[in-house]
């Protein structure tokens, strides 16, 4: 009973705040209606037991990808009400297309409810163990069997991580950056002085 | 009991939100690229569900690397987004044919 109430607050509330993300005035709006559709998500994936992957989604798309979102939305400078100008104009077009991706997909779960369908059976070769918890299950995969897509996906976010450096790397001119060798060489005794001035005379430089 | 059926159709339902986004927001490049975001989500809720319901932990892991991917993905297109629009001073996506050739 309690699974059930659960399931449909997240489930509602995801959908309602997805639908809040793409209809939001302020940017800065959709990006916190962005994270409560990951928190809620995150959420239903508690519910059938994927913790690790529930984690996941609150560390990398909350702490991360919605930051990195905010971020941007807020150091650009940029005049929203410009660029919603085709949201009226687009609207009747965008919903046909949607009610039709829709109805596809539910023409699909009818012919899978209706028993049309088979969606095949596990082979067996990763089994959720019964004496291990999610994320100990998960860690035996990915460092085991899965070892290469592991580092696979770490190269991926190198890439990533290096193209978007390069893509945002400037190079401007008349500032004065430091220079690392030049401050190494520099002595004490190149650059000050000891001296002990009279009483009343002062020191000149 | 909930059963796989209302998980997918959880997850369809935010799928058509993320692409009715893209086409409502045609202009502004940050909604379409949350628009993917949500499009990305459904997939992973699906992917979990599966996982979860079929008793295979192949569908987890899966998700898994479709996070890093959208991760990778945020980044570098936050990246062209910026210098975007170092660029013109919008980031209206209309006037992105200019880039070409």
């Amino acid at each position: 009973m309690i699974q059930l109430l659960a399931f449909y607050l997240f489930a509602a509330l995801t959908i309602a705040s997805g639908l809040f993300v793409i209809t939001a005035k302020n940017p800065v709006h959709s990006v916190l209606w962005l994270i409560l559709a990951f928190f809620n998500a995150a959420g239903l994936m508690v519910l059938v037991g994927a913790e690790f992957i529930a984690m996941l989604l609150v560390i990398v798309y909350v702490g991360a990808v919605a930051v990195l979102f905010l971020f941007v939305v807020m150091m650009l400078n940029i005049d929203f009400a410009a660029l919603r100008a085709g949201f009226i104009k687009n609207f009747p077009l965008g919903i046909l297309l949607a009610l039709v991706l829709l109805a596809e997909i539910t023409i699909g779960l009818g012919a899978f409810s209706a028993g049309g369908v088979q969606i095949g059976t596990a082979d067996g070769s990763a089994a959720i163990p019964a004496d291990m918890s999610n994320v100990e299950a998960i860690g035996h995969l990915l460092y085991g069997k899965y070892l290469f897509l592991v580092e696979a996906a770490g190269v991926l976010l190198l890439v990533s991580l290096i193209g978007a450096v390069v893509l945002t790397l400037r190079k401007r001119s008349g500032v004065r950056p430091q220079v690392i060798p030049r401050q190494n060489a520099r002595r004490p005794q190149d650059a000050t002085v000891n001296v002990k001035p009279e009483v009343g005379k002062g020191v000149s430089l | 009991m909930i059963g796989i059926e209302h998980y997918v159709v959880v997850s369809s339902i935010l799928f058509v939100l993320g692409v009715l986004g893209i086409f409502l927001n045609r202009k502004n490049v940050i909604v379409i690229l949350m628009a993917i975001e949500l499009i990305l989500l459904a997939v992973n809720i699906n992917l979990v569900a599966f996982s979860a319901f079929l008793g295979d932990l192949t569908g987890q892991v899966f998700a898994m690397f479709v996070l890093t991917v959208a991760a990778g993905e945020a980044a570098v297109g936050l990246a062209i987004l910026v210098i975007y629009f170092r660029d013109r001073g919008t980031i209206a996506v209309d006037d992105v044919s200019h880039m070409k050739g």
